[in-house]
């Protein structure tokens, strides 16, 4: 940079006229809305606002002024090129967002193409969905019991009141392990781990026993000899069928929605007294198919109730076998099937697809049940 | 039990207009389980009328067939203008009007009988629509009827010839002389409601749901012993009571009336004569089975006693069975003639010749028939009832019941001596406080309320204050426990009745560790692209065969079945993968080829010595001896955990080529299970069927072993008909869940920064890399934050049998700044460890 001038020339000033200023500046804006891309911007910037530019040059015969003189032409270069600048940044800011804007149509990707990250993977079903019935009695305090698959006779039978020769036994055509007389099988029920919780646990007991079971059944559409089940036991001080029914009733709507209605039927079992079936209305048709063959309903098979299962309250024989004393504790028990609910509750058709195997049913309920 | 509504009628005065459907809602109410409600004789409409056959021409046809060309009077709906060449007065002048010409090929009738006409404009069964329609050279003007086509049993034999009168003017609907139409009930019974098994137990039941009247079949009690009649001797206790009546005289020709046999076949049985209808009809209403015996093939007393040992006899039903001791037979002097209250023999069986019947009304011991029933898979109508309990005081009337329809259908005569042998046995009486239905139920049930509802089923109750004595009725034999008659109370209060109230747990523990563990295992294994199924858990030798399983290898004790589902699976698993590969093979099958599944679930080792589960008495807790003993009989039941993978792991796409599915996946599997646990896998080579000898991992945590992973040996690819090199892994569940650490620790964060040096390391190929990748680890030190294995290589700069196996370490201190002397020596310390472990060799 050159030193103050102490000698004033005339025609060395006249750069710092007002007309020539105007015409850097006109040069410099002109220069400016003529680049196109960043590149051509920075030679722009470069020629206009650079150590080399007019501008630049013309600012350094400032001092050469006369103490009057420079005052008038330092404002009149510092106005010029703060209009220059300003127009700089805002070219700049103009190409930059074209730039991004081009870069960003440049870069469009097709989001519909498939992005899974490994292959889709599921729970079974009725896993899911056992999942979930257990859970809704969590959330009330029970606890979840399981117990073995292959059982002793005596907890699967004798402790439930089904003494060998009683008829009941007959309902439940039993797999029994070779030779019957070690008195082992494949449990029928779930049962059994009730009788275990009452003998390993401390009263009270609010159980549910989720598990598979085993029959001598058909093996269709609508049996499976090897199922699932999800029974329940409660045995506490003053527990009485009002329980039950609230206990259940809760479960339902947790399963089925709020406005589940029930109907309760005397039955019989061995291991309970009073015994009841529960039956759930349609949550489909309301019942409204029943005999309305022009709207079947495909839920219920059009007769407007679905068994879901039994229940009753605990007979004092099984506590007393148990070990628990009848007259001071009661309790009431219930069982229904998980494969049967899944069947009516997510509209499988054929039994035999739920131990097959086939992924595609497997699939059916990614992430669990809902 | 099937019960036609006219029937149930005669007993319970339900109201005429109370339909079936309402009946049947109210008997579900107070616990009877109506399967079905039929309307037999729905599918028949139109005009089905009496007719007369006035005569007939028989007309051989060329096919051989003879039909006859028929004038029937149908009064009503006879045809004015109907005349015929073929029938002609007196004078042989054609008759006109006053019948109809029907065609009928049946031979079984004659000029003047009354028969049963389907005129134009019926339906029969089957949709079968009725026509006048041209056929043998006549237009047949209706069709006159069958028993089978008015689906009224199975008897095509020929048309039905209706009785002197009919009951009904020529014209007239037939329907009600038929019987046709009748609401049946099908009811199903279930094991405690022995009585059910009858229309006088249903109607009870129809009284006491809806408040009709009710009268009792079994009106009379049973006398004392007398021996008037037939001689019986009773030698078992499991036969307490033995009635016997003799009707003589009767008409072996005699038929069974039309509403008899409508009411056996609506109820569900086969009629057959007079005499065996008339035992059925009478065990179907009161629900006591009989038996008539033809008196003529007697021989001497009847006893009732115990099988002898090898004893034979020839039941009903045409099987000669040998006997048991422990079988109750009726016998004469011949031996057994019958299996008591299971089946009669044939030695005494109804003739048709027979004219003089013993009737047997006795009642047995229900464990006994049962126990007989099953030895012999022999269960009849009779042992049906019997194992469920029948009333003993129904024994009496009901032989009565019978005797009088014989001498009223059969023109029988009731001997008047007759035997009673035995008594009715006690019945057991219980003590209840009134309060104690109100207890259980959780509703406010009043005294009144109790006496009235153990009233209503026939208990008898005597009160002692708030303590009530109670008397079962002779045919409730369930009746015993208190909670007995407390269910009845409560199932005549109303279970609709009964106020819900969610009752209060106490404070739970949530799920249990090992069953959070088994669904974080469950959601980190679906979540990483593996799909769940389900299996049988049954296996076979075959199975291990194929598996190349050797003897000796604990999955070879297999805890075999008595009844297996499958002949080809007799045993249990103690493996899951057979059961994996046939759900490979299914979805093969279905062309879903790239698959990764896995199953969880127990697997079954036996007791090695084979113990025998005790059984102890119900009436209180076993001891913790027999409760042992019961554990260590039912064997060791781990859950395992098992995947085969098969296809693409993922197919080839947009992103690239398909990454096929291997062993590598197989390991990855059981590392996320263990992962999921905060478990980490120790791996290591190993050999063990069914995998492939140089592509098996053993898989550890903290040094025990849980399973393996890798590619299946090709031997068993084949035998199982799998992909090539289908990859499987199994692990013990159980055991991985166990061997997991507790609640885990907070890995600490240095924020300094970190350094990372790369080292490339030349090993024999035998080598393993966990084995190279340890003691880099143990030679670093603790400033080693990471160990990457990147890449590994093999080829002639390297030599033949080496590899090389490049890291990435990455050091990093708690505390401070590393320098690059602490990270060189780190660095160097690693290298010279792997030196000295596994003979590494740091490639320049």
């Amino acid at each position: 940079m050159s030193g103050p001038n102490t000698s004033y020339d005339p025609v060395q000033v006249t750069p710092l006229d007002a007309d020539h200023v105007e015409a850097m500046v006109a040069e410099a804006l002109e220069a400016f809305a003529a680049a196109g891309t960043v590149a051509e911007l920075k030679q722009a910037r470069i020629a206009h606002t650079g150590e080399r530019s007019p501008l630049a040059l013309a600012n350094r015969e400032i001092g050469a002024l006369p103490p009057q003189a420079r005052k008038d032409a330092g404002m009149r270069i510092g106005q010029a090129r703060g209009r220059v600048n300003q127009a700089l940044a805002a070219r700049d800011a103009e190409i930059s967002a074209a730039e991004l804007a081009q870069r960003l149509r440049d870069e469009r990707v097709d989001v519909t193409l498939p992005t899974e990250l490994a292959p889709v993977g599921a729970p079974h079903p009725v896993t899911a969905l056992m999942d979930q019935m257990s859970d809704v009695f969590v959330a009330m305090g029970w606890e979840v019991a399981e117990g073995p698959e292959l059982e002793a006779e005596w907890l699967n039978f004798d402790a439930l009141n089904l003494p060998p020769d009683h008829p009941a036994r007959s309902m439940q055509d039993t797999v029994f392990v070779d030779p019957p007389e070690r008195n082992l099988v494949l449990r029928t029920h779930t049962s059994p781990v009730q009788v275990r919780s009452l003998l390993d646990r401390p009263l009270p007991v609010y159980v549910v026993c989720p598990g598979r079971v085993a029959r001598a059944d058909e093996y269709d559409a609508t049996h499976l000899p090897v199922f699932h089940q999800i029974e329940g036991l409660a045995v506490d001080e003053g527990l009485t069928f009002g329980h039950l029914r609230g206990t259940l009733e809760h479960f339902a709507r947790r399963m089925f929605g709020d406005e589940t209605v029930i109907r309760w039927r005397p039955s019989y079992f061995p291991f309970t007294e009073p015994s009841a079936e529960v039956d759930l209305q349609c949550f489909v048709c309301r019942g409204t198919s029943v005999g309305d063959p022009e709207h079947p309903c495909r839920t219920c098979r059009s007769e407007g109730w679905i068994e879901w299962g039994g229940c009753g309250v605990v007979n004092p024989r099984v506590l007393e076998a148990a070990g628990v004393d009848s007259s001071r504790y009661s309790g009431f028990a219930f069982g229904m099937g998980v494969d049967r609910t899944l069947m009516f509750r997510n509209n499988a058709e054929d039994m035999r697809d739920m131990i097959q195997g086939d992924v595609r049913f497997s699939r059916s309920l990614v992430g669990g049940a809902r | 039990m099937r019960v036609p509504l006219s029937w149930l009628r005669e007993y319970a005065a339900v109201p005429e207009q109370t339909s079936a459907e309402q009946l049947a809602a109210d008997l579900v109410r107070v616990g009877l389980e109506v399967e079905a409600v039929e309307h037999a004789g729905a599918d028949v409409t139109g005009p089905v009328v009496v007719g007369r056959v006035l005569e007939f021409v028989p007309e051989p046809q060329k096919n051989g067939k003879t039909i006859n060309w028929c004038r029937v009077d149908v009064g009503t709906h006879n045809d004015a203008d109907f005349s015929d060449p073929a029938f002609t007065d007196g004078d042989g002048q054609p008759v006109v009007g006053g019948a109809r010409g029907i065609v009928c090929g049946a031979h079984n009738f004659r000029a003047g009988d009354l028969v049963v006409v389907a005129l134009p404009g019926s339906v029969l069964p089957g949709d079968f629509a009725i026509a006048a329609r041209k056929t043998y050279g006549h237009v047949s003007d209706g069709m006159i009827c069958s028993a089978a086509e008015l689906g009224l049993g199975d008897d095509h034999a020929g048309i039905i010839v209706l009785p002197e009168p009919a009951g009904a003017d020529l014209g007239q609907d037939a329907a009600p002389v038929l019987h046709l139409r009748e609401d049946v009930l099908d009811i199903a019974v279930t094991p405690d409601r022995g009585y059910c098994w009858s229309v006088r137990g249903i109607a009870r039941e129809a009284s006491v749901a809806t408040g009709a009247g009710w009268t009792d079949p079994v009106a009379r009690d049973v006398p004392a012993a007398v021996d008037g009649g037939y001689p019986v001797r009773l030698e078992s206790a499991a036969c307490p009571l033995f009635v016997a009546l003799s009707v003589d005289g009767l008409d072996p020709s005699a038929p069974s009336p039309r509403w008899l046999t409508r009411r056996l076949q609506l109820a569900g049985m086969r009629p057959i004569s007079l005499a065996v209808d008339v035992t059925n009809y009478v065990m179907l209403e009161t629900g006591q089975p009989l038996h008539a015996y033809d008196a003529d093939l007697l021989g001497g007393p009847i006893v009732v006693r115990q099988a002898e040992p090898g004893e034979k006899l020839t039941t009903l039903d045409d099987v000669a069975r040998v006997l048991d001791p422990a079988d109750l037979v009726i016998a004469d002097d011949s031996g057994p003639i019958g299996l008591a209250g299971v089946m009669g023999g044939q030695t005494t069986e109804l003739r048709d010749t027979t004219t003089a019947v013993v009737i047997e009304a006795a009642h047995f011991d229900a464990m006994s028939i049962a126990r007989t029933s099953r030895r012999h898979r022999l269960g009849s109508e009779a042992s049906r009832r019997f194992e469920r309990g029948v009333d003993p005081r129904a024994t009496y009337a009901a032989a009565h019941r019978a005797a009088a329809l014989l001498v009223e259908l059969g023109g029988g005569r009731l001997r008047a001596g007759e035997t009673i042998a035995g008594a009715v046995p006690g019945v057991p009486t219980q003590r209840i406080d009134v309060g104690l239905p109100g207890r259980v139920m959780g509703a406010p049930i009043d005294r009144d309320t109790v006496l009235a509802h153990l009233g209503a089923v026939g208990v008898g109750v005597e009160e002692d204050g708030d303590t009530l004595r109670l008397t079962p009725p002779s045919w409730r034999p369930d009746l015993r426990d208190p909670y007995d008659y407390v269910e009845e109370v409560g199932r005549l209060y109303g279970y609709e009745r009964v106020q819900p109230v969610v009752p209060a747990a106490p404070v739970g523990r949530g799920l249990s560790p090992s069953q959070r563990g088994r669904r974080l295992v469950n959601a980190a294994l679906t979540e990483a692209g593996f799909v769940e199924v389900v299996s049988f858990p049954f296996s076979s030798e075959q199975d291990l065969d194929r598996l190349g399983v050797p003897a000796g290898d604990p999955r070879r004790d297999l805890q075999r079945l008595a009844n297996p589902l499958s002949e080809t699976q007799p045993a249990m698993r103690t493996t899951l993968l057979p059961g994996l590969f046939a759900a490979v093979a299914l979805n093969r099958s279905r062309s879903n080829d790239d698959l990764a599944l896995f199953e969880t679930g127990s697997v079954y080792f036996p007791d090695p010595e084979r113990r025998v589960a005790p059984r102890p008495a119900v009436t209180g807790r076993p001891t913790d001896d027999e409760l042992a003993a019961m554990d260590a009989a039912i064997g060791r039941q781990p859950r395992h955990l098992g995947a085969v993978l098969t296809g693409d792991w993922r197919p080839a796409g947009w992103t690239g080529p398909a990454e096929p599915a291997g062993w590598r996946h197989a390991l990855a599997f059981a590392r996320t299970a263990a992962r999921a646990l905060g478990a980490e896998l120790e791996v290591e080579a190993a050999e063990q069927a069914p995998w492939h000898p140089g592509r098996c991992a053993a898989l550890s945590v903290g040094g025990s072993l849980l399973g393996h992973a890798g590619e299946l040996h090709p031997a068993v690819v084949a035998a199982y008909g799998l992909p090539a090199r289908t990859a499987a892994v199994e692990l013990d569940l159980t055991a991985l869940l166990a061997a997991a650490p507790g609640r885990g620790e907070v890995v600490p964060v240095s924020p300094f920064p970190v350094v990372k040096e790369d080292v490339a390391l030349v090993v024999d190929e035998s080598v393993p890399a966990a084995a190279v990748g340890a003691a880099l680890r143990a030679g670093a030190g603790e400033l080693l934050e990471s160990l990457r294995l990147f890449d590994v290589f093999t080829g002639p700069q390297i030599g033949e049998g080496r590899k090389s196996l490049a890291y990435a370490l990455r050091f990093r201190a708690a505390d401070r700044t590393l320098t690059d002397t602490e990270t060189a020596a780190a660095r160097e310390a690693a290298v010279a460890r792997a030196a000295a472990d596994v003979g590494a060799v740091q490639r320049s």
